[in-house]
């Protein structure tokens, strides 16, 4: 593929970074899920390089929502295996697969309601001392759990600045907007320190400045090394800002390239942008 | 802000809850002194009404805060309370009780051992029973862990009803020991006699506080109640040993609560499937919640009913649950203070308050028997006298303290249905989550700080 393609396209990729560490954290491999009759995901194989915004897209009941799942360990695929850094995590528990590094944001944002945002936040990093029931009510060893809150708190902090919610820190979850908790979703995705962050239709609902806000924090994320999948209907979108884009068609991969490729492939015209217009 | 500032504003919440509970207990405290004082009441009785007040403000705080833990926290529905505490205070008998089997065939003896170990088997018992309760049920929605422990709650109380459970054989001897009575056994439907020495005294015992307890009894007895005090002063004191437990309960929960491991409880509660996905194993946290929360309720039924003369299955009806349930639901499902709170107030008002009302108005207006049926007191109310059917009303006042818990639990739901302090900002964490001190910069600086990798 052609990294000067996608710069002409868009100058908001950086050339540079697009080019470095060209391992693959995420690797699926023949995948597939059927719910009683119907074959909801059907042989699906790709790759996620490093530090790389992929674009998963099609058609409603293409099979994205439910590729995320079977990756993240929601449903258990008939058959295929999902590989995370080198090790098969197929058929894993969720939280065994999000403690190897592996985040998710859900399609309708899930936010801890009557939690506050702070709340939410804390709830996120990985190994906290305190999730120990003896620990917490031990007098002399809640003092671990207390100086390992302070260090997190820090962390919190510093992801609510860069979120720009932490005037909101304070409020309950559910009373944030529907944006709003798109960026509490992420920011906590991101407490949980992962290598790769999926997620499930990050821009649906939300207004443009703050789509705009939003863009621009993942591409930064993505510039500090994190690694993106990305599932949209929003097919300008994507073609904007993922470098590489796969599409989904009743279960199958259709295309998997650049946006420029995508874009000039027949069976993706038919099938999706035909259909559309 | 400033580090003083915040720790004014922590001391400030700590304070107010406990300004809000002593005031509640005052307010309960003084209208039942005064009630007693319209009674005509001696010293005798005043401290009988107040220790009898204590003990179901000491019992339902318990129970209402350990069902805060599963339900208020973890969202667990138990409706299954009674059964937890009914195990408790069965296997603290069978353990407690002397070997030698007294009052003929019908009754069964018990391994004899003091009573703490017995408290301590209870317990154990109400936690291995919660946790076999949990292994299959957690797994299931919350409905069906309804219907799960209820179910289990109504098999334990016909366990202790059976014909089977009623006595065992027990061998003589188990490696040249005589462990027990020939007979152990639930007793079946005539119940167990608690025929060891009562709880207070084997505490006071072990504190070696018996023998100047027994003097202060003396005291009491030539200085303030001339006959037989030692039943009274038990009364005061044992209630104020459960106050203390209600604050060992309060303490341990609000320290469960207030920590990471209180936090993936609430987010479990929340949305389960969120907590997973931020690597929480919540099978494992749910069964420690509820685990815990049995164990408690275990303890809560030892200490309401074993230092009774006997304990009979029909004690252990599901009516105990909802009571406990309206209790939470008062207080505030999710607040441990508002748990005690909502016990201490349904004891006082709910539980306890309607036979006082009654009491009331009989020694303020002397109204005589009342009618003997439903049909004489509405007759009387056809011939434009209303007093035969107010004085049958009052007669019945136990039976209709249950509709009176209806009607409040319905205006509840209608028009407070978080309760008196459900909905409350009790942040679950060890520390106080306000922007730490160092890096309470202007916005700017804050927003480059941000673009470093977190």
């Amino acid at each position: 593929m052609s990294e000067a393609d996608e710069s002409a396209e868009d100058p908001a990729i950086p050339v540079e970074d697009a080019a470095v560490d060209r391992s693959t954290p995420l690797e699926v491999e023949g995948l597939r899920k059927t719910f009683g009759g119907i074959v909801a995901v059907d042989d699906v194989s790709f790759e996620v390089e490093k530090g790389t915004l992929t674009g998963l897209i099609g058609p409603n009941g293409a099979g994205k929502s439910t590729t995320f799942n079977l990756i993240t360990g929601m449903h258990d695929p008939d058959d295929g295996a999902v590989r995370f850094n080198g090790e098969d995590i197929t058929g894993l528990a969720p939280h065994e697969i999000a403690n190897r590094g592996l985040a998710r944001t859900f399609q309708i944002a899930r936010e801890l309601e009557e939690m506050t945002v702070l709340e939410n936040m804390m709830l996120a990093p990985k190994g906290q001392v305190g999730e120990s029931l003896w620990r917490s009510v031990t007098p002399g060893l809640r003092n671990d759990v207390r100086s390992q809150e302070l260090d997190q708190l820090e962390r919190v902090w510093e992801v609510l600045d860069f979120f720009e919610i932490d005037h909101l820190a304070e409020e309950y979850a559910g009373n944030l907007s529907g944006g709003q908790r798109k960026l509490l979703e992420m920011g906590r995705a991101l407490l949980t320190d992962p290598d790769v962050l999926l997620l499930d239709e990050p821009f649906a609902g939300v207004n443009p400045s703050l789509e705009k806000r939003l863009l621009a924090h993942v591409h930064e994320l993505r510039e500090q090394g994190y690694t993106f999948l990305i599932v949209e209907h929003d097919m300008d979108l994507i073609m904007n800002n993922c470098e590489r884009v796969i599409v989904m068609h009743q279960g199958r991969i259709l295309k998997d390239g650049t946006p420029t490729e995508v874009k000039q492939s027949e069976d993706v015209i038919e099938a999706y942008l035909g259909g559309e217009v | 802000m400033s580090a003083t500032g915040l720790r004014d504003r922590v001391a400030d919440l700590g304070d107010r809850d406990v300004g809000l509970v002593l005031a509640v207990l005052a307010v309960i405290y003084v209208v039942y002194v005064l009630a007693g004082v319209v009674f005509g009441y001696s010293l005798r009785g005043q401290l009988n009404s107040i220790a009898n007040l204590t003990f179901y403000i000491g019992v339902f705080g318990m129970l209402a805060l350990a069902l805060n833990l599963h339900w208020g926290y973890t969202g667990l529905f138990n409706i299954g309370v009674v059964g937890f505490m009914g195990i408790g205070v069965y296997v603290t008998s069978v353990i407690t009780k002397p070997p030698v089997a007294q009052g003929g065939a019908a009754q069964v003896g018990g391994f004899g051992l003091p009573l703490a170990v017995g408290v301590v088997g209870g317990v154990l018992a109400a936690a291995l029973f919660g946790l076999l309760v949990a292994l299959p049920a957690l797994r299931l929605r919350a409905d069906y862990l309804a219907i799960v422990t209820i179910a289990f709650s109504e098999i334990v109380r016909f366990t202790m009803m059976s014909r089977t459970f009623q006595t065992f054989q027990v061998p003589d001897t188990v490696l040249g020991i005589d462990l027990a009575a020939d007979t152990v056994g639930l007793g079946g439907g005539g119940g167990l006699i608690l025929n060891y020495p009562s709880p207070l005294e084997a505490l006071l015992r072990t504190l070696f506080l018996w023998d100047p307890y027994l003097g202060f009894v003396g005291f009491v007895e030539s200085n303030l109640i001339a006959n037989n005090p030692k039943p009274v002063v038990d009364g005061v004191v044992y209630g104020l040993v459960l106050l203390l437990v209600v604050g060992l309960y309060y303490w341990l929960l609000t320290w469960t609560g207030k920590s990471p491991f209180g936090r993936v409880l609430k987010a479990i509660r929340e949305d389960e499937d969120v907590a997973n996905a931020l690597g929480k194993d919540t099978n494992r946290f749910k069964l420690k919640s509820f685990v815990l929360g049995c164990a408690l309720m275990g303890l809560g039924g030892i200490l309401w009913y074993a230092g009774r003369g006997s304990i009979t299955p029909p004690s252990f009806r599901p009516n105990i649950t909802f009571f406990v349930w309206i209790a939470l639901i008062i207080g505030g499902a999710g607040s441990n203070t508002g748990s005690f709170l909502g016990g201490a107030v349904f004891a006082a008002l709910l539980y306890e308050g309607p036979r006082y009302f009654k009491n009331l108005v009989e020694a303020a207006l002397d109204l005589g028997d009342g009618p003997g049926s439903f049909g004489q007191a509405m007759a009387a109310v056809g011939s434009l006298d209303p007093v035969p059917f107010f004085v049958y009303t009052l007669n019945s006042i136990s039976q209709l303290r249950l509709v009176i818990m209806g009607v409040v639990l319905i205006w509840l739901m209608h028009n407070r249905p978080e309760g008196m302090l459900g909905h409350r900002k009790e942040t679950a964490s060890t520390i106080d989550l306000s922007r730490p001190d160092r890096r309470d910069a202007p916005e700017e600086a804050a927003a480059t700080d941000g673009g470093e990798r977190p």
